[in-house]
């Protein structure tokens, strides 16, 4: 192994790591911190990562920073739960509210790529009415965005990442076919297909960011089923080694292991670039805009962090929601044995997907929409699961543990609502960087809760019909985060507009999983990195124009 | 417990394509902890913690390698690596530990007069499911909320830690590491040459030969 990536910079001196070739280099550009850029982008996950490589192939000139190490995957990554802990956000953050939610490994990373580095790959589109929820179906709020446009977005993004899936789509308007064919169905996929067809629901081979056959640098996915402590072989689509090797060869430049604790902003009232954290002191690079893209608590934390006597509530605030509407996507499950072998472990973990509960809006009491996936959980998750949710310790832990490879799982992405209480705010404890660590409240609403009674019965009803044993539901689980920094149409009730500008300071960007401002009952990664391709889009026809 | 694998040892792939470099050198790491080393936690706290371990996850069957858990979670405090948040209503990681294994022991003495590590499995057991259920007696757990304790820090950190070692991986039938050679055969009932063989009632003979032969 070489040097830690975790203390060592690796992206410097006019190179950065070769992702695909052990102890290669690639060559990149080099600005220097007083060299005013074009853009300085914070966080090269699924929302900057793609920005900056598509900003950088319009010829402007980009430095995106990570907190993160830079990683080697082929000579980084090991097999193991524990080790590849290292891939995730561990600073100290607070959580409470009614329903606390679990972060670190559960939600952030942090590692040059964003948390695409170990995010599980499901590649979904949105429903065309959730752009339009309050207007068509009657929640949350309307997107200042047309499904139409976003369509086109989401074919440029599913072509990046040669997503794996089905010929056909069972849902939604017609979409292209997938670019790569479905990888094969494991047991635990085939346990959701036959439970679908006998409640009579449709259900498909997930579309999934992993190869199912040989592209470029990529092998074919092998199947190791440790998708979500980090690919060892780079057949998963990540943003580390899909747009940030374009973005290095087009002239950006990716600073690892650089913390940015604050945006300056000049007496005009525009940003002036970042303060930003690498090699054991402060430093700061000027730039002509600023993209903060740090997902959707450390985006809000960094412009609350960046308040000033002009702007005593924080940058881009001056409708108060900066932080406010935070959601999460419900993640509950149910769980049973079959008599079957299972060994979930194989393969990636969730190969099928029924979304027949996003699009069926019959007799559904609640608002949004779920879709459910097939599971298959590494150890230490799994028993994390038998202990600290179902409440088992001593013999009955054991016992329950000795049934892995005969256990079987359904478990939802599922829409919750915005909610102003639900938010990211500061406390008066610091971090190793000496900067204010938020506190995350959050507490699930009556719409919320129906939904997941809802989703539960259902899932139970399909282990039922294919023979599971010792049925029970998983009630506390929770995944992606997104809010917090919402687009709109009207400058008092959003933080952004479509183009992900902010409306208070013309130079500041916010392009990552904030600016949702509903979530829907699909994962999100695709619609940010759609969104990512629409803003740069958007800012080469802005520049064209001088109104940048 | 029963001998569901029978003669299968995850470690007898480690030299096989299913680990790479990365991977040996951190299970090695792991295999070596001395189950004796504690640098975080004083006698008397290690001495709790550890008759806290055998109750979580009893390790009763001779194995050759025991998980070390004890070790793995003064380590843990030791090295402070905790999870990325952290309940409103918990102290950080360091200080939970000292408080809550503390609270055990002042438990232990208000419903038996003896401190946790002295008594009977039983009634350790009982202690602990006080706890678990927020049913305790002593005032020392004014400063730490006993289930939320039970949940996030007991469990959580001792059960992490069991079923991150291969000796857990061998009793539930896990293939173990994977990289780079993964896995083919993925349908209903198929296992890979490579994998753990169940000994199902009548093929516990057959399990013991398959699972010797797996590397
Ligand atoms: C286990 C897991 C499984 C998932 N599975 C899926 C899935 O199957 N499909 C799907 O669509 N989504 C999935 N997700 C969610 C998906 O990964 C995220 O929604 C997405 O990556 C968010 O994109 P982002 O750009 O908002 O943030 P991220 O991708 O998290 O990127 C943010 C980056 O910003 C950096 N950063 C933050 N603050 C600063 C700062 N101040 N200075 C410098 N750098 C900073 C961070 O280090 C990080 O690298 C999963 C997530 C997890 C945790």
């Amino acid at each position: 192994m070489s040097a830690d990536a975790k203390s060592t910079v690796r992206a410097i001196g006019g190179r950065a790591p070769d992702v695909f070739r052990r102890g290669n280099w690639v060559s990149m550009r080099h600005y220097a911190d007083d060299e005013d850029i074009d853009f300085a982008i914070v966080g090269t996950g699924a929302g900057g990562g793609t920005l900056a490589c598509k900003l950088a192939e319009y010829g402007f000139s980009v430095v995106a920073l990570d907190a993160g190490p830079y990683w080697r995957p082929l000579e980084d990554f090991a097999s193991d739960e524990q080790h590849q802990e290292k891939l995730y956000w561990t600073d100290e953050r607070i959580v409470d509210g009614d329903d606390p939610i679990q972060l670190g490994s559960n939600n952030s990373g942090k590692s040059v790529g964003g948390s695409t580095v170990h995010f599980a790959m499901v590649s979904l589109r949105f429903r065309p009415e959730w752009f339009k929820a309050r207007s068509k179906l009657g929640y949350g709020a309307d997107w200042p965005l047309d499904w139409r446009e976003m369509w086109r977005y989401y074919a440029e993004v599913e072509a990046a990442l040669q997503i794996s899936g089905p010929v056909t789509y069972p849902w939604g308007p017609k979409r292209p076919r997938y670019p790569y064919r479905p990888h094969d169905l494991n047991a635990a996929a085939l346990v959701l297909a036959q439970g679908a067809e006998a409640l009579g629901i449709q259900w498909t081979a997930t579309p999934l960011a992993t190869v199912s056959a040989p592209r470029g640098n990529s092998p074919p996915c092998v199947y190791r089923g440790m998708c979500v402590i980090g690919c060892s072989t780079n057949a998963k689509q990540s943003v580390l080694i899909t747009w940030l090797p374009r973005a290095l060869a087009a002239g950006a430049e990716i600073r690892d292991l650089a913390m940015v604790g604050r945006i300056e902003h000049n007496e005009a009232g525009r940003v002036t670039g970042v303060h930003y954290h690498r090699d054991g002191r402060w430093r700061f690079q000027r730039a002509r805009n600023v993209v903060v893209a740090g997902y959707a608590i450390e985006t809000p934390r960094l412009l609350l962090n960046s308040s000033t006597d002009r702007f005593p509530e924080g940058l881009a605030n001056s409708s108060g929601l900066v932080g406010k509407n935070l959601m999460v996507q419900a993640n509950q499950a149910v769980w049973g044995t079959m008599d079957h072998e299972i060994r979930g472990y194989k393969g990636p973990p969730s190969l099928a997907i029924t979304e027949h509960w996003n699009y069926a809006d019959d007799g559904k009491d609640f608002f949004g929409g779920y879709a459910y996936m097939s599971q298959g959980p590494l150890p230490m998750v799994w028993a994390g699961t038998q202990s600290t949710k179902r409440g088992l310790w001593g013999q009955s832990l054991l016992d329950e543990m000795e049934k892995y490879n005969h256990q079987v799982g359904l478990k939802i992405v599922g829409e919750c609502l915005p909610q102003e209480r639900n938010r990211v705010t500061l406390t008066n404890e610091r971090d190793q960087y000496g900067l204010p660590i938020p506190r995350v409240t959050y507490s699930y609403c009556d719409n919320d809760k129906a939904l997941i009674r809802h989703s539960l019965a259902f899932m139970r009803r399909s282990l039922e019909a294919v023979g599971a044993n010792d049925i029970w539901d998983e009630t506390d689980d929770t995944c992606h985060l997104n809010g917090t920094a919402r687009m709109g149409s009207d400058p008092t009730t959003s933080v952004v507009n479509a183009d992900c500008r902010s409306w208070d300071i013309p130079n500041l960007w916010i392009c990552d999983g904030s600016v949702f401002p509903t979530v829907g009952g699909v994962n999100p990664s695709l619609t940010i990195q759609a969104i990512a391709c629409r803003t740069a889009d958007r800012i080469k026809r802005l520049a064209a124009r001088g109104e940048l | 417990m029963s001998d569901r694998y029978p003669g299968y040892d995850v470690m007898a792939k480690r030299r096989s394509m299913s680990w790479n470099d990365q991977t040996r050198a951190v299970i090695d790491a792991r295999l070596a902890i001395d189950p004796a080393a504690h640098r975080f936690f004083t006698e008397t706290e290690w001495q709790t913690l550890r008759a806290l371990c055998d109750r979580i996850v009893p390790q009763t069957i001779a194995r050759p390698h025991p998980v070390p858990l004890a070790a793995m979670i003064d380590e843990k405090a030791r090295a402070n690596l905790s999870e990325g948040y952290r309940y409103a209503e918990l102290p950080p990681l360091q200080q939970a530990w000292r408080l809550g294994l503390a609270a055990l022991d002042g438990e232990a003495q208000a419903r038996h007069g003896r401190r946790f590590h002295a008594l009977d499995g039983l009634e350790q057991d009982a202690v602990l499911t006080a706890v678990q259920q927020g049913n305790v007696r002593n005032p020392t757990w004014r400063e730490l909320p006993p289930k939320s304790f039970f949940k996030k820090r007991i469990l959580h950190d001792i059960v992490s830690a069991y079923y991150s070692h291969p000796t857990s991986w061998n009793e539930i039938g896990f293939g173990g590491p994977t990289g780079p050679r993964g896995y083919v055969r993925m349908s209903f009932d198929r296992r890979d040459p490579w994998e753990a063989s169940e000994a199902r009632p009548g093929r516990e003979a057959q399990a013991r030969r398959e699972n010797a032969r797996v590397g």
